[in-house]
């Protein structure tokens, strides 16, 4: 069962945000992932975001494929619509829904299953579209509800709980996103939830296609020695570019840092991105100088986290469609259906 | 011999050679006799091929309207040297072949039965051009001219609409004049009228000649669609650009110059049906456009939308299958494919148009049924509706029609404690209240899943909950009996215990053949299948008959197979019509089919007992 209701008592002095609402009205129904699993830890992290960011929950819509992640939307945003749609399609049932209602914010949430396998065509042509979203890979390297099988983003060599050896190449979804065109294009790690969380913000105050990639061990099939996705391997081999503080419009950065060490980003609604910089070599806005540095840490073994990609001056889809600023589902018999006189025309012109 | 003599009666095929341009000629010899007030029925027949394969025109002059092919050729105009001999073959005897006689042809490659008229095209466009280009494409226009003077088309109709054609390139208008009346006075100086004759009537009235596609495009903007998703496919592609079309004219907003729509070239099938699940899911009426290949990669997704119900438009422009089958011939062989879409226990609503007319009114109608019915909505086209011109009854709108968005519960009833389940039935019909998402704060969220749930849209795996849910769907299907459009049913001149039944293109041979029939002695009472699930109507009609033909195209009855499944008939009673060789069904064809089976059915008519 995946709506196990929870009880709506809450401390009365929890603290709330600036909607009035406590943390408690952004979660889900209970998880029914294995205890310990990093995609509770996810979700727990897309709470913080949201609740921090104060969106109501209501105008989100969750979307997601189908495997242990995919399950994942209903444990967060309770409030909001959910979408369970197909194996690897999610992309595409965001996309429609994106164009029907530019004014919702739509999170996709998938896995490295259901994201790299099947659904790679989609994931690919969903960046490439610039679709506005935050599209979520909660990447683990196997497959756990069917039992612990390699999944495409599995390392080469790496070693599956029964003893089985990787033999193919990986696919790294973030390298892929970069080369697609996605606009904002993140790494992290269910471990790290100091970084998780601006990253979510950051990604939704983006206004274009912005991924992030979720290092988040599977605690029953991958992690143990020899695995590559697991707490221990990703808590040695993480190489974090930069820590990201997300600020709201109109918040004053009080926070001291050294001169150099921190690069403020101007989002397009007037909020500010602060990067701390833990590499001053690396810069987010070069996407070929990224792509290197990602293939240089992957060639160690190392899993490069943060911030990797950020196009300050993003478009989306309905850029491009060039669509209306109202909703199109929003839209009436007056501004959809040309009437009588229209057809008189069209049939004019074919006599 | 005895040369066919015929006014207003007989049929032209053009045969060409694909890329050379002949379209635009050809489609000029129909248009011109619809400008004469005499009606056509054309047929593009072409390969799945851009240059060089054989493509045919043909033209039925038919004072009569009938809007079929008949069966035969009367008069071919043989400019493809490749397919010579089936084309001459294909003449009636006493009929009539033009040609190009620059070069010289053996006497044993003609028929005696038929008038030959050969006319030297190539030298004539060698003396007039030097340009290799326009050698080929005047050679077109020229024997336009040549037959304008052969049949008695009026040379200024054909003027005037060159002159529409090239509104605005003066330069292209004159060489084309000049090289259609270069063609015209060849034929008036050196040939004899032959005794096919177009004469002036005014039978076309304010009908108008336009293909399905186009049709059905305008039809889901008058139905409110609002987002397209698709990937090329023939015969289908024409539909999603003719709605870019229409949409530019009719669904720009003036003040901005921004769209009220959005349309997006999927990167498959998969994608295109899963962009319109998510748009119909969000509120936008959403559909796409496809062909059977089409329709089996969307399967999957085709399952979810029922399960979830969501509305969901689709199109399908039928061709010649199975797998890639023959891409650009027709056939009406998606049936049980979209009848029965997906994994599992599925039943799906499809429409059946028989003309560009009702593609452009059932076009609209599909999203109001979808969205009443919370289910994806079939329009079932082919190629010989979707892609060739008909000439139909003007289309008409009620201005006083509303989109019908079906039960979408408010933020307002929402906020005044109207109790919200998803998968509720609250009024016995099977259908439940959606809420489109981001409504209200706390109420009316819920979680959309293919997986099964209970009323509330709660994950369940109880069997109970299932079957209660799986229940109510085909309640909803019953529903959608009553919703969808009825059957047309009539009479024959005589009582009779025989009927046929068909749907979709099929109508345009059958209007005729029952004609032809009927002068024979086989009488028959008939339906048009406009919709499935069947009305009772279906099953009354087939219950008051002894034999019913069941006219389709398709090789395994799909039709018939669907009416013995859902109907519970005997299917000893429905006696199979098929054709599927890809072309569009013939008069002669169905009547002599049926004439055959009447024979052997000993389908005889009714004697008339004196009361």
């Amino acid at each position: 069962m995946t709506y196990l209701t929870k009880p709506k008592l809450h401390h009365p002095a929890l603290p709330t945000n600036a909607l009035g609402l406590t943390r408690r009205d952004y979660e889900g129904a209970v998880s029914t992932l294995c205890a310990g699993c990093g995609h509770d830890s996810i979700s727990a992290a897309i709470i913080q975001a949201f609740y921090e960011l104060a969106i109501e929950p209501h105008r989100v819509a969750k979307l997601s494929g189908i495997g242990c992640s995919s399950k994942t939307p209903t444990y967060f945003l309770g409030a909001g619509h959910g979408f369970n749609s197909v194996h690897g399609r999610m992309p595409s049932v965001l996309t429609g829904a994106a164009l029907a209602n530019r004014d919702l914010i739509y999170l996709g949430v998938s896995g490295d299953g259901d994201s790299a396998s099947i659904g790679l065509g989609q994931f690919a042509h969903v960046m490439r579209r610039g679709v506005n979203m935050v599209y979520i890979v909660e990447n683990n390297g196997v497959y756990g509800l069917t039992k612990g099988q390699f999944s495409a983003t599995a390392d080469k060599g790496s070693k599956a709980k029964r003893g089985a050896v990787n033999s193919d190449e990986p696919i790294d979804l973030v390298q892929l996103a970069l080369v697609l065109g996605a606009s904002f294009v993140a790494r992290g790690f269910s471990g790290d939830k100091g970084q998780l969380v601006p990253l979510i913000k950051a990604a939704v105050a983006h206004g274009g296609a912005a991924f992030i990639d979720v290092v988040s061990p599977c605690v029953a099939f991958n992690n143990h020695p020899g695995s590559t996705k697991s707490y221990d391997y990703v808590r040695a081999h993480n190489e974090a570019v930069n820590r990201l503080d997300f600020m709201p419009l109109r918040e004053a950065i009080t926070a001291n840092v050294a001169p150099g060490e921190v690069e403020s980003v101007v989002l397009h609604d007037g909020g500010t991105l602060r990067l701390r910089k833990l590499h001053p070599e690396y810069d987010p806005h070069d996407k070929v100088g990224a792509l290197s540095y990602l293939e240089a840490h992957r060639a160690k073994g190392e899993v490069v986290t943060g911030l990797l990609y950020v196009d300050d001056d993003p478009t989306d889809l309905h850029a491009a469609q060039n669509t209306v600023a109202a909703p199109l589902n929003a839209l009436g018999d007056a501004e959809l259906v040309p009437g009588s006189a229209a057809l008189q025309k069209f049939n004019a012109a074919l006599a | 011999m005895k040369s066919i003599a015929r006014v207003n009666d007989f049929v032209v095929k053009f045969a060409n050679v694909n890329g050379s341009g002949s379209a635009s000629a050809n489609g000029l010899f129909a248009k011109a006799v619809l400008k004469m007030g005499v009606p056509v029925a054309a047929r593009n027949i072409f390969p799945s091929n851009i240059q060089g394969l054989p493509t045919w025109y043909e033209v039925r002059v038919v004072e009569a309207g009938w809007r079929g092919r008949r069966g035969g050729v009367d008069l071919m105009v043989a400019m493809n040297p490749e397919t010579w001999d089936e084309d001459v073959a294909e003449i009636e005897p006493g009929g009539y072949l033009f040609y190009d006689s620059t070069r010289p042809i053996p006497s044993s490659k003609f028929r005696a039965d038929i008038t030959v008229v050969g006319m030297p095209l190539t030298a004539i466009c060698n003396a007039e051009y030097s340009d290799a280009r326009q050698r080929q494409i005047f050679k077109n226009i020229i024997y336009l001219g040549a037959l304008a003077g052969l049949l008695g088309i009026e040379p200024e109709v054909i003027e005037t609409l060159l002159a529409a054609q090239y509104k605005g390139k003066e330069p292209l208008l004159e060489s084309n004049r000049k090289a259609f009346r270069l063609g015209l006075d060849y034929a008036t100086a050196n040939f004899e009228p032959v005794g096919l004759r177009v004469e002036r009537r005014n039978k076309v009235g304010n009908r108008i000649f336009v293909d399905g596609n186009n049709a059905a495009a305008l039809g889901a903007v008058y139905g409110g669609a609002t987002v397209c998703a698709w990937y090329p496919i023939t015969p289908s592609s024409s539909v999603a650009e003719a709605f870019a079309k229409h949409c530019q004219r009719l669904r720009v907003d003036p003040a901005t110059g921004r769209h009220r729509f959005a349309i997006v070239q999927a990167e498959d099938e998969l994608a295109s049906i899963g962009m319109v699940i998510g748009g119909a899911w969000n509120g936008a009426r959403s559909f796409t456009a496809t062909s059977g290949p089409g329709i089996s990669l969307m399967q999957e997704f085709i399952g979810l939308a029922y399960f979830a119900e969501i509305p969901a438009v689709i199109f399908d422009v039928q061709r010649g299958s199975p797998s890639t089958g023959m891409p650009t011939k027709t056939q009406q062989a998606d049936l049980l494919s979209c009848a029965y879409a997906s994994h599992g226990d599925t039943k799906h609503v499809l429409l059946f148009p028989e003309d560009p007319k009702e593609c452009f009114e059932m076009g609209a109608r599909a999203f109001d049924l979808a969205d009443r019915l919370q289910t994806p909505v079939f329009v079932m086209l082919d190629l010989d509706i979707g892609m060739q011109d008909w000439l139909c009854d003007a289309f008409t709108w009620d201005d006083s029609r509303r989109l019908d968005r079906g039960k979408v519960m408010s933020a307002a009833a929402l906020e005044a404690g109207k109790d919200f389940g998803r998968y509720l039935d609250v009024d016995g019909d099977g259908i439940p209240y959606r809420t489109y998402p981001g409504t209200h704060p706390k109420r009316g969220g819920y979680f959309t899943r293919g997986t099964s749930k209970d009323r509330y849209a709660r994950y369940t795996e109880d069997g109970n909950a299932y079957v209660d849910n799986m229940q109510r769907l085909l309640r909803k299907f019953e529903t959608a009996k009553e919703l969808v459009p009825a059957p047309v049913v009539e009479r024959a001149a005589q009582p009779t215990h025989a009927g046929a039944i068909w749907f979709g293109s099929t109508g345009a041979a059958m209007a005729e053949s029952l004609e032809v029939l009927a002068a024979d002695g086989i009488h028959l009472d008939r339906m048009r299948i406009r919709a499935f699930p069947f009305a009772d109507a279906v099953a009354e009609f087939i219950a008051g008959h002894d034999h019913v033909f069941v006219v389709e195209q398709n090789r395994d009855a799909q039709m018939r197979s669907l009416l013995v499944n859902e109907c519970g008939v005997d299917p000893a009673k429905l006696i199979p019509i098929l054709h599927y060789d890809g072309n569009p069904l013939t008069e002669r064809f169905v009547t002599r089919e049926i004439a055959e089976k009447a024979r052997l059915f000993n389908v005889t008519p009714m004697r008339k007992v004196a009361r």
